[in-house]
Order: structure tokens, then C-alpha cells, then sequence
């Protein structure tokens, strides 16, 4: 559906070349959410916005449903785009303008008719929950309705991609939670392939299906979701999904543990979470496993469970037990200073 | 209080008409030059959508140029271009040449820097969405900054009342050239103190109706 194929950007700030992209390719199939996560200045922004050329890439191809967009004249340009809807950090409304005007003056603008017009605001300001603020102005609104306004926006042009350029990055932790929820209505029930550039690990978790990694105007690692998430390869990606609250033990405490036995953690995968094997190990080797942290983590079509176990024991025992997990198809990484 | 309204009255009334003439019929035409002129600086401009380093100096550099000229200075300067313009130097028409070359470029600088208020980014999401400069300039950057620019068209209205007045000089009428005719030069006080009462009540409800209307434009 979407094709970047070998794109770079280099940016000239005063006699500075600044690689933004580095031969950056990518595929974002029909239908599904594709997620970018990377730090502030890895790139990802300028590469969301070669997809509807806001950013023009220095080489590369740009390809929309077999077309090299980066081809087309102006007015074909402009067609392409009413099909890709964009939403943003900072929403971009029209603050002199109500609700419904925000919506309605883009199609308007476009020459859908005044009927239609009418149809597609109220419909889709229903789609994402705010039929009842159509008469507001941006500025009576809270952070997340208004981004649930620019969602409308988007939606009402009836486009097959949607891209969302850190559009939950400004909200707190509900709304964003609830913002997320609307993107997967969206994809499940519209059917719309959403891309998606995020510096929060949690926006990737729960709603994508395929992620990739970018660090310094590259793509280091990417994959689905699932996989990147248990048995991340690049340092990068480890560093986000390791960063989590989990594996946060105070030093001294680790060192405690370390002298007794051997610290792990443990990733259990759709069916293994199911049996019980601590007690397991407990009962046939000789270790005693006891739990120092743990959660659970809901990605978009299951859940990965994380433990943060100390075994305690000798070496050779240690040894069995772990073996006998990764059997057993839990991830086991032993965590050490 | 009668006797003066019997003896000075009509010609106030005059002075007031033509004041009002001169300053409406400037106003719309420098608008008319301005705007445009506003509309093509942000575009020409380092960023702009249609960035074009030589119309921006050009344009940028008249407006300086014609900005830097002192309103008394300008009016006998353009004499010859007036008469080619409005046929005449003096009355009103002969006024209207002047204050426009004044004002619409000041018009043009006030609008641009309302204009430039407009957040980038809406612009932005209006080009995704295919949507054409032309249509972007109206429908996003001019309707989003309207309160900014009735406020400076207020200004340069305010500012347009002042050099009217001045244009008395050149036998323009209107409020100013009473109040130098015969308030100063014939030493009649009350005539004088007449019309500057006048002109602070029109500038009062100038800007009292420009921040009425701007404060209705500006939603947020």
C-alpha cells in the first residue's frame, strides 16, 4: 500500500548538511497499524512526512498503490493526499473556528457538496465521540477532544491511510489511553492503515502490529510487535523495551540477590503463561525461585507477562532450571550488572 | 454656545464630511494595495510557499523606503505624480494619491505581521489534505488572523485621521485644515479646540469598534 523505498533526506541549516534520512525503506501493508519509535531526532518525523510530501525526499521513491508519488503534478499531488489524512502534536484546528466548521470547511474547500458536508461531520464527529461539541471552539476544549476533532477531520475526507504524527504525545496518560482506543476502533471497524511515529513504547505495545526502530536517520531493527518486543536484537530497542519499570531494581538490592543465586527475567508468551512453572522448577530441581517483580503487558492481540525472578541455588541446578524453561518456550535473560 | 454653532457649524459639518471622505475612501483603496502586497511578502518570504528571494527584497525594500518618509515630506514630494494620478493637487481628490502611497504600505506591513501569527502547522494540515495554496491563503492564514488585522487596519486608520489633518496643507479640507486655518492662523481658540474634540471622540470610537469587532473575531 505504502512503499519508501531507499529514502534520504539531508537538511542544509546554514553551510551544514544535516542527514535526516539515511536510505530508509519501509512497507505498510493494507490495513494494518505501523509504528516508528525513536527518540527526538531520529528521523522519524521527516520520515511520516515524505509519505504525503510534506517533506520532499532527496532521493528515494515514495510509492502509493504502485504510483511513485514523488512524479505526480501538483493537482494529482493534491489527490493523493485527500486519500492519506494526517493528524499532529499540536492538532493544527482552526482556533476561530467551531467544531463543525473545522470539519466542514476542508470538504467544503474540496467541493463535496453542502449536503454531504452536513452527513460526514455528524456522522464522523459521532465515530469519535463528540457530537455533542459541534457548536464548541477549540479553545473550550480539552487536549484530547481536540485531537479527537482533528481525527474527525481526517476521517471526514473518507481517506485509506491515516498518519499520526505523535499525536497522543501531549496528552496524559488517560486521554492518550483513550486516543489509542479510537485509533483501534478506527483501523478494526473503517478498516483505515494507520502510520504511526511515537517516542512512547506504550503507543507501539498497544495498538500496532508491525514496529520499527529508527536511531540517527536510520532504521535499525523492525518487525512485528510481538517478536521486536520479547527478543529485541538492536542495543536501541533494547534500551526501550528494557526500560521498563520491571527491571528497575535498586542496585544493592541486586547485589544481594546475585551473591545467593542468579537474578532472571522471565517473558511468558500467549500459551506458556499459562502453566506454572516456578513451582515446576521448584519441585524438580534443586533452586528455591522466588518473584521480585512482575506484570503483564497488553499488546494489541495479546498479552506478554514479565518476571523479574530470583533463583536461588548452585550454578549447576541454575543452569538445569533455565534450560528446562526455555523448553518450556519462556524467554529467559539473565539481568546482571 | 448658539452663536458659534450658527456661525462655525456648516463649516465644521464640511470639515468633518471631508475628513471622513478623505480617511474611508484612502482606507479601502490602501487595503485594496495592501493586502495583496501583505499576501505576497509571506509568500515571497524565507519559508514561504513561494519563496522568491528577489520580490521579497524588491517589496521589503519599497515598503521601507516609502515608510522612512515623513507624511509632509511625502505630500509635496508626489506632487507630479499626483497630478498625473487625480488630475488635481488640491481638495480631496487631490488628497487621496498621498495618503494612499502612505498608508498601504504600513497597511501591507500590519496585515503581514498578523498574518504571520498564523501557526504553521494548520497550514501544514491543510496541505495534507490536498487542499491548494490559493484556498490555504483565504480560507486558513486571512480567516485565522481577521481579529489581528482589524486591529491594525484600526491603527492605520487612526494613523490615516492624523495625516489627513496634515494634508490641510495643500488645501485638503477636513477637520485639520479648520483646525489650521482658523484656529491658528486666525487665532480663533474655540474653532480649534472644536475640532480636536472632534477628531479624540471619531479616534475613541474607532478603536472602541475595532477591539469590539476583533474580540468577536478572535474565538479562542
Amino acid at each position: 500500500m505504502i512503499s519508501l523505498q531507499n529514502v534520504s533526506k539531508t537538511f542544509e541549516v546554514g553551510k551544514k548538511k544535516v542527514e535526516a534520512l539515511k536510505d530508509v525503506s519501509v512497507e505498510i501493508d493494507k490495513g494494518e497499524i505501523f509504528g516508528i519509535i525513536g527518540f527526538s531526532g531520529a528521523g522519524k518525523s521527516t520520515l511520516i512526512r515524505c509519505v504525503n510530501l510534506l517533506e520532499r525526499p532527496t532521493s528515494g521513491k515514495v510509492i502509493i498503490d504502485g504510483t511513485d508519488i514523488l512524479t505526480l503534478k501538483k493537482k494529482d499531488l493534491q489527490k493523493v493526499r485527500r486519500n492519506i489524512g494526517m493528524i499532529f502534536q499540536g492538532y493544527n484546528l482552526l482556533k476561530t473556528a467551531t467544531v463543525y466548521q473545522n470539519i466542514a470547511i476542508p470538504l467544503r474547500l474540496e467541493g463535496v457538496p453542502a449536503a454531504e458536508i452536513k452527513e460526514r461531520v455528524k456522522k464522523y464527529l459521532g465515530i469519535v465521540g463528540l457530537a455533542d461539541k459541534a457548536k464548541s471552539y477549540p479553545g473550550e476544549l480539552s487536549g484530547g477532544q481536540r485531537q479527537r476533532v482533528a481525527i474527525a477531520r481526517a476521517l471526514a475526507h473518507e481517506p485509506e491511510v491515516l498518519l499520526s504524527d505523535e499525536a497522543t504525545s501531549a496528552l496524559d496518560p488517560t486521554t492518550t489511553e483513550q486516543i489509542l482506543e479510537l485509533l483501534l476502533k478506527i483501523n478494526r471497524e473503517l478498516g483505515i492503515t494507520i502510520f504511526l511515529i511515537t517516542h512512547e513504547l506504550d503507543v507501539i505495545q498497544r495498538i500496532c502490529d508491525r514496529v520499527a526502530v529508527m536511531e540517527q536517520g536510520q532504521i535499525v531493527e523492525q518487525g512485528k510487535v510481538v517478536d521486536v518486543f520479547t527478543k529485541p536484537k538492536h542495543p536501541r530497542t533494547k534500551s526501550f523495551v528494557r526500560n521498563k519499570d520491571v527491571f528497575h531494581v535498586p542496585e544493592a538490592i541486586k547485589k544481594q540477590l546475585e551473591k545467593s543465586g542468579k537474578l532472571v527475567a522471565l517473558t511468558f508468551l500467549g500459551e506458556s503463561s499459562k502453566d506454572p512453572f516456578l513451582a515446576t522448577i521448584a519441585k524438580k530441581f534443586d533452586i528455591l525461585p522466588s518473584i521480585i517483580a512482575g506484570g503483564i503487558d497488553q499488546l494489541k492481540d495479546q498479552s506478554v507477562g514479565n518476571l523479574l525472578v530470583h533463583l536461588k541455588g548452585e550454578e549447576p541446578e541454575i543452569k538445569k532450571a533455565i534450560s528446562y524453561l526455555q523448553a518450556g518456550e519462556v524467554l529467559v535473560e539473565e539481568v546482571s550488572n | 454656545m448658539s452663536s458659534f454653532i450658527n456661525e462655525w457649524g456648516d463649516t465644521i459639518w464640511q470639515g468633518f464630511i471631508d475628513t471622513l471622505k478623505m480617511t474611508s475612501i484612502s482606507l479601502i483603496i490602501s487595503i485594496i494595495i495592501g493586502l495583496p502586497l501583505a499576501i505576497l511578502l509571506v509568500l515571497t518570504r524565507k519559508g514561504g510557499e513561494a519563496e522568491n528571494r528577489i520580490v521579497y527584497a524588491i517589496l521589503n525594500t519599497v515598503i521601507n523606503i516609502i515608510r522612512s518618509i515623513p507624511f509632509i515630506i511625502l505630500l509635496f514630494f508626489i506632487l507630479p505624480f499626483t497630478r498625473l494620478v487625480a488630475q488635481t493637487t488640491i481638495g480631496v481628490q487631490g488628497v487621496i494619491v498621498p495618503l494612499v502611497v502612505y498608508t498601504a504600505p504600513y497597511i501591507a506591513r500590519l496585515i503581514e505581521s498578523a498574518l504571520l501569527e498564523v501557526d504553521r502547522g494548520v497550514v501544514e494540515a491543510y496541505q495534507s489534505m490536498g487542499i491548494s495554496t490559493n484556498k490555504i491563503i483565504w480560507f486558513v492564514i486571512v480567516r485565522e488572523s481577521r481579529a489581528s488585522i482589524v486591529l491594525g487596519l484600526t491603527i492605520a486608520t487612526i494613523g490615516l485621521i492624523g495625516a489627513t489633518a496634515m494634508a490641510g496643507l495643500v488645501g485638503a479640507g477636513g477637520l485639520g485644515d479648520i483646525a489650521y486655518q482658523f484656529g491658528h492662523l486666525r487665532f480663533q481658540p474655540d474653532v480649534m479646540y472644536t475640532t480636536i474634540i472632534i477628531l479624540i471622540i471619531m479616534v475613541q470610537a474607532i478603536q472602541t469598534l475595532g477591539n469590539l469587532l476583533a474580540r468577536k473575531l478572535r474565538k479562542n
